[in-house]
């Protein structure tokens, strides 16, 4: 086990706990940025939109795992930032530097509206108000035809920085780049949610709203806060989603998107930044891992190569089932116990990782 | 000058009276206990007075101005901090951060320059922690530090509750069963701790507990409650010799508090 | 006499989102886990239903095949709670929620599997039969549908409220320590529940794939069903019913007078007023949590 000898309270407020943790960081970094270099042009786009589920996904975990707040509507905001910004661009001819954070704030903004009446419902309500404002938002869609194309859909402009071009046919390259800068700032602000006085509240409301309260924070006001920011993060994903699809329409957006972005961060490990991009590999290349396996089933087994339909949302709810009757801490959480029983082998405890179980708490008379 | 001032205080659940014209205040600088058996109304004084729950009638005053306008957040930027029965800790952050919450009064950065994580707030970060430190010093909590809640034994939950109701640097500190669950030896601690918490920080107390022997070690005045009424009040040896608080004792079948 | 007969019809389809929503509270109620699969479990069972009964597959009697239905649900239920929920004590309600979603998807994909994505109906002596009263156009499976649904409740009725079954069932929900203490063995109740709400989703898809097609993504309509039964209360029978109800009948008439469009939004739109208004639906008694 690694020992960390501080010295002063900044240690506690940097980012990184230790020198090698921060070591593993920059060179996961620097893998990605030399990714152009080491994969070809359809792997760069598949990872380009890893990048994008992973931005969607720390939107949702800001809510769901450090909030404690459940949403199954999150497409709904993911639609908002794709339009906003596809609008922005089309309809006041602004560049993508002004339209992107602009179409995050526009999506926090329809966040907190919609979260000022639905953060007060509890766990499960909340989740049907949001799911049924997800469905809202797909007949919502069409009904604005005159802005949002309806179910003809829209099609991005090409992102334009200074001149120059970004495609994902084109220019693949500059885009994976881009969207990892992104990415890239948008973990940055999470970080500093986490370790900063907005964080411990939000925590804080997930953990105890009674003891919450009592220390003042303002119920509501953290929860709408947590909502908006959440929104926020998720309509710079639609944004992101948008340019990268080179078209969208209201079934881009649909409830299975909604449900799927909450299942996957639950795969990847709720509570965990790192959770929102192991659950966000999963989706991106579980389609990938499939295909591949039929064919090596083919090339083995001889026959035709026969498709399945649905098997990848089949065999992706499995997954789901599995991790969270085996693991309800998701895969980040499983590598943890895995690290920390070869950091302190052999003095590892089965106990140690060991929660307060959470019985179903509803707020039933009786 | 009192300090906490409750005025005719009633709050009916349903047909059940639960605190019936109840009145008492609390002066500065003093440690104020409130006893009784079970059901008596204690913990549900501490909820009127942290507002969540209405009185049907009466007036609860702190430092001279109403509480009963305010909400429930408010109630700790007045200075008054608390402690609850069953431990309410948040139970996935580590002994630090929980304390740290307990800054959350004294917050002077806004969410913006969090996100941005300016210099400022790294600044207002290092006083927080320093405040902290302190309380951590004060209660020997050292060990626990970086330890997460769901991890810690009952006593030092205990403890690390009383830390992040300190860490508000309040006026005024409501312990709810302080002692409950723990052994002879840390009830021994706690006592000490509550004559601290009032000579060197200057902290009123108000707490509830059953133990007479912590009750009567600490606290200048006692109110005996019963079936949500008030049965009798002045000094600890005045409220155990009082008739009608022996007989609210040893006339119901709850005779923990009586040792 | 337009409107009657738009009535009916949303009755009817009003009847099968309420006998779906039933499932729901009946799990919830007794389990406090909120079943987001009870669409799919709905699915499966018309799935097996037809392919027990309609000629391309097995060609069974309608009669023979209804009885094996409701056993075959009514074990995916039990084991559905028996394998999985069980092991889900001491999770999150939102884990649960989760966990019944992705169970939903793996239903969607083995009923793909099994009996393809084209929608297809039930070959049920009911369908297609109508009659002329009074100057309306009748289908018989509509009527089939209320009457059905009908039964079912009073039948539930007398089986909670006269059975030992039952009362140990209402026991369970009501209070699980007192009831483990009373000799109840809760888990195996709780197992039981789930057949129950197995078997009534069961008959839910038998009445919708008489009435119409079904396909493996019919499950979905669950989500309507779970907002009639939010309507009425998450805790309450006859609340789920009379939410499912609210929400048949609206849509026909909302896609009347409104236009497709709204029509489609109709019962979100009360599901969110409902929220936001009266969180606990129109028949639930609720109480905050004591400090």
């Amino acid at each position: 086990m690694r020992i960390v000898f501080k010295t002063s309270y900044d240690s506690d407020i940097r980012m990184f706990k230790h020198g090698w943790h921060a070591f593993w960081y920059m060179a996961l970094l620097a893998l990605a940025i030399a990714l152009p270099f080491l994969v070809g042009e359809f792997w760069l786009g598949e990872f380009t939109s890893m990048l994008i589920w992973s931005v969607a996904g720390m939107g949702l975990m800001l809510l769901v795992g450090h909030t404690g707040l459940a949403s199954l509507g999150h497409a709904a905001f993911l639609a908002v930032g794709a339009y906003a910004n596809v609008l922005l661009q089309q309809k006041l001819g602004l560049p993508f530097l002004v339209s992107l954070p602009l179409a995050g704030v526009i999506a926090g903004l329809v966040g907190m509206l919609i979260a000022i009446p639905t953060t007060k419902l509890h766990g499960i309500y909340m989740a049907i108000a949001t799911m049924a404002i997800s469905i809202l938002t797909e007949d919502i869609i069409v009904i604005l035809e005159p802005w949002t194309g309806g179910v003809a859909g829209v099609f991005p402009p090409d992102i334009e920085i200074f001149g120059y071009g970004f495609n994902r046919y084109l220019n693949i390259t500059g885009m994976y780049w881009l969207y990892l800068g992104i990415t890239v700032l948008i973990v940055l602000a999470y970080k500093n949610i986490l370790r900063s006085p907005l964080g411990r509240s939000f925590g804080a409301v997930r953990d105890s709203e009674i003891s919450a309260q009592a220390m003042g924070i303002n119920l509501p006001r953290t929860r709408t806060l947590a909502f908006a920011l959440s929104c926020a993060i998720t309509g710079i994903a639609g944004a992101m989603m948008g340019h990268f699809s080179g078209i969208f329409n209201n079934e881009t957006f649909n409830i299975v998107i909604s449900i799927t972005l909450l299942l996957m961060i639950v795969v990847g490990g709720i509570g965990f930044i790192q959770g929102a991009f192991i659950g966000a590999f999963i989706i991106t290349f579980l389609p990938l891992g499939i295909s591949f396996g039929r064919d090596a089933i083919v090339s083995i087994m001889g026959g035709g190569g026969m498709a399945i339909p649905g098997l990848e949302s089949g065999l992706f709810g499995a997954i789901v089932i599995a991790v969270i009757i085996f693991e309800p801490a998701g895969l980040y959480g499983r590598w943890l116990k895995i690290r920390t029983y070869f950091e302190l082998f052999p003095f590892y405890r089965r106990d140690m990782f060991k929660r307060q179980k959470s019985y179903l708490k509803t707020e039933r008379m009786r | 000058m009192s300090l906490l001032e409750l005025e005719n205080v009633t709050l009916r659940f349903g047909g059940l009276v639960a605190v019936n014209d109840v009145s008492f205040s609390v002066d500065e600088g003093e440690v104020f206990a409130l006893v009784g058996p079970n059901g008596a109304g204690k913990s549900t004084i501490f909820n009127l007075i942290s507002r969540f729950y209405d009185p049907a009638e009466g007036d609860i005053r702190f430092d001279g101005k109403s509480i009963l306008s305010l909400e429930k957040h408010e109630i700790a930027d007045l200075g008054i901090a608390r402690t609850f029965q069953n431990i309410e800790l948040f139970e996935q952050a580590t002994v630090l951060q929980n304390l740290l919450v307990g800054r959350h009064t004294h917050r002077k950065t806004n969410p913006f320059s969090e996100i941005l994580f300016l210099p400022s707030v790294r600044r207002a970060e290092r006083d927080h922690r320093a405040a902290v430190e302190n309380v951590i010093d004060f209660l020997d909590l050292q060990p626990y530090r970086e330890k997460y809640i769901a991890g810690l034994p009952y006593g030092v939950r205990k403890v690390v509750e009383m830390g992040r109701a300190l860490a508000i640097e309040p006026r005024l500190l409501l312990l709810d069963e302080p002692a409950s669950g723990l052994s002879v030896e840390e009830t021994q601690d706690v006592a000490f701790w509550i004559e601290d918490i009032r000579n060197l920080m200057g902290v009123t107390v108000l707490m509830v507990e059953h133990d007479m022997g912590l009750v009567s070690a600490v606290s200048d005045r006692v109110l005996a409650l019963a079936e949500g009424k008030k049965l009798a009040l002045g000094t600890p040896a005045e409220v155990q010799s009082d008739p009608a608080v022996i007989e609210a004792y040893l006339g119901s079948d709850d005779v923990e508090g009586a040792a | 006499m337009d409107a009657l007969q738009l009535l009916i019809s949303g009755l009817a389809n009003g009847c099968v989102y309420g006998l779906i929503a039933m499932g729901f509270v009946l799990i919830y109620k007794a389990t406090e886990a909120v079943n987001f699969a009870q669409g799919d479990m709905m699915m499966l069972g018309a799935f097996v239903a037809l392919g027990l009964t309609n000629t391309d597959y097995m060609g069974l009697s309608f009669y023979v095949a209804v009885p094996i239905t409701l056993a075959v649900m009514g074990l995916v239920g039990y084991l559905m709670d028996a394998v999985l929920l069980r092991r889900m004590a001491g999770q999150s309600q939102i884990a649960v929620v989760i966990l019944t979603i992705a169970l939903g998807f793996v239903a969607r994909f083995a009923a793909g599997a099994i009996w393809g994505h084209e929608p297809q109906s039930l070959e049920s002596p009911m369908a297609g039969l109508d009659f002329r009263f009074a100057g309306l156009f009748l289908g018989m499976d509509e009527f089939f549908v209320i009457i059905v649904t009908v039964l079912l409740t009073v039948g539930m009725y007398l089986f909670f409220a006269k059975t030992k079954l039952g009362l140990a069932m209402q026991a369970a929900s009501q209070n699980q320590m007192a009831a483990y203490y009373m000799g109840i063995s809760v888990k195996r109740i709780h197992s039981m529940i789930w057949a129950l709400a197995g078997v009534v989703a069961a008959i839910a898809g038998i009445l919708f794939a008489s009435k119409g097609s079904i396909d493996p993504s019919t499950g979905l309509l669950g989500i309507k069903a779970f907002a009639a039964a939010v309507i009425g209360g998450l805790g309450s029978l006859p609340g789920a019913l009379l939410g499912g109800v609210i929400i048949g009948i609206i849509e026909p008439f909302s896609a009347r007078y409104l236009g497709g469009d709204l029509a489609r939004l109709m019962p979100y739109i009360i599901l969110v007023l409902i929220l936001v208004f009266r969180p606990h639906g129109i028949l639930s008694q609720v109480q905050s949590k004591k400090v």
